[in-house]
């Protein structure tokens, strides 16, 4: 029985969510995400959704970005590797013209959970 | 970025020092009073639609009229012009000699800020950010460089324009420590909404401490103008997971940093003592990095909003009188930014 529940259980997790619910994260994690980045200053260099000012184009635009393919070109795109780019971005991408941004690692969660989650199309 | 007018209480209503609590007073009285005559309105109205007919003749009547249109309002408004004039006096009463003097320059759009000697001479430039000490009465010289604008932290004193040409006083005091934002708060051209500015009341060992910080400051941007003291990290939480000071330092080369603020123009419009920085157009930078914010209590201090102000100012506070620095590489723009976090 034990043995049935566990290999249930295994299996279940082996089981991917499809694509559309992978990344779909809770509204505290969005609330939270999207105060870190008000509060961080995201927006001197990036236009966000859901964020009317600042909307700086030095660096790339935010929309759609669960649409995009690598992460700055170069990096898996995974929520936890954009976790950790956004904490240290030539750290994991030497050369980023990207700081290190000072965000804690749960606030750089909820980020990465705010800009998978902004955008169904 | 501390935000200046929102908040519940309102901060007109949640005042932090005497003076602002004058206002305060003022203010819900003139909610009351507002109150009682809508009422009386509202009374009025209803007995000339509903009322009986000897009391409709009473209300058209020329008494009424004498009475309720013009004595009423004229004692009443003569009364609370008196009693709010004398109540808010004090908050421009003329320098006794003993204050602590700080002369605030409104300038398109930002905030100069000056410290000043008892003799008022300026002993210490800053931009948009104002500390002062717990429990001291400070009196504000505000002056225009360009356009009226108004000097208001709602928190800590009433609104008072700055004019061209004019030296206007406002006194501000705090009676407990915190940060709390200011505005200007007069319409200044097209970037007056993105013009603010933070107050920090430090209580008097804070106060100690931050006065002896900022004389060290100086000492040692004196010896060596590419490297002022080093501050606490401003990246919180689990520090391994950030690169070291000396990881960042070999990313990001302070002394390139400075050579590059030399010879991109930087100097020429802005100031840092110690250095061969002088320029005196824009925001003094001695202590740009320990300012809580940039851009004019917009955004908030850190590498990346450094980068991105200098690199794209204009994208963000179109028309201000810094050009986007976008000739620069992204190298680049990080030695500044790490040579600028080091002035504090």
């Amino acid at each position: 029985m034990i043995v049935m529940a566990l290999s249930a259980c295994v299996t279940l997790v082996a089981c991917k969510e499809p694509v559309e619910t992978r990344r779909e994260p809770t509204n505290d994690m969005k609330a939270r995400g999207l105060a870190a980045i008000e509060r961080a200053g995201c927006g001197s260099c990036h236009k966000i959704p859901g964020l009317d000012w600042p909307a700086g184009r030095l660096g790339p635009s935010l929309e759609g970005f669960d649409d995009v393919g690598l992460i700055a070109g170069a990096l898996p795109n995974r929520p936890d590797v954009l976790a950790a780019f956004i904490r240290n971005a030539p750290g994991v991408k030497p050369g980023s013209t990207m700081p290190p941004m000072p965000v804690s690692a749960s606030e750089a969660e909820d980020i990465a959970a705010y800009l998978y989650g902004i955008d169904h199309d | 970025m501390i935000d200046a007018l929102w908040g519940w209480p309102p901060p007109v209503l949640d005042p932090a020092g005497p003076y602002s609590a004058k206002v305060t007073t003022l203010s819900w009285s003139l909610f009351a009073l507002g109150l009682v005559v809508t009422a009386i309105v509202v009374a009025a109205l209803y007995v000339a639609i509903k009322g009986p007919d000897r009391w409709k003749a009473k209300l058209g009547g020329e008494r009424a009229i004498w009475l309720g249109g013009v004595a009423f309002p004229g004692v009443v408004l003569t009364g609370l012009l008196i009693w709010g004039l004398t109540l808010t006096a004090s908050l421009t009463e003329s320098i006794r000699g003993d204050e602590m003097r700080i002369r605030v320059t409104g300038e398109m759009w930002w905030f100069r800020v000056q410290y000043l000697d008892a003799d008022g001479s300026v002993a210490m430039e800053d931009a948009n950010e104002i500390h002062i000490p717990v429990g001291v009465p400070v009196v504000l010289e505000l002056e225009s460089a360009d356009v009226i604008h108004s000097f208001w932290v709602p928190h800590l004193s009433g609104k008072k324009d700055m004019i061209p040409g004019r030296r206007t006083l406002l006194r501000i005091e705090a009676d407990r420590a915190g940060e709390f934002g200011g505005v200007c708060a007069e319409y200044c051209g097209g970037q007056h909404a993105l013009m603010g500015f933070v107050t920090v009341a430090h209580d008097r060992q804070e106060w100690n401490v931050w006065l002896a910080g900022r004389r060290a400051g100086a000492a040692q941007a004196a010896a060596s103008p590419a490297s002022a003291s080093e501050g606490a990290s401003p990246y919180p939480g689990d520090a391994d997971a950030y690169p070291t000071e000396a990881e960042l330092l070999e990313q990001y080369d302070p002394r390139a940093g400075y050579r590059l603020f030399m010879d991109s123009g930087c100097a020429a419009c802005h100031r840092i003592a110690g250095s061969d920085a002088n320029g005196l157009a824009g925001p003094d930078l001695t202590y740009v990095g320990s300012r809580r914010t940039l851009g004019a209590g917009i955004l908030a201090n850190n590498r990346g909003t450094m980068v991105g102000w200098i690199g794209d100012s204009q994208s963000l506070k179109p028309g201000n009188r810094m050009p986007s620095y976008d000739v620069l590489t992204a190298k680049e723009l990080g030695h500044i930014a790490a040579f600028l976090e080091l002035q504090r």
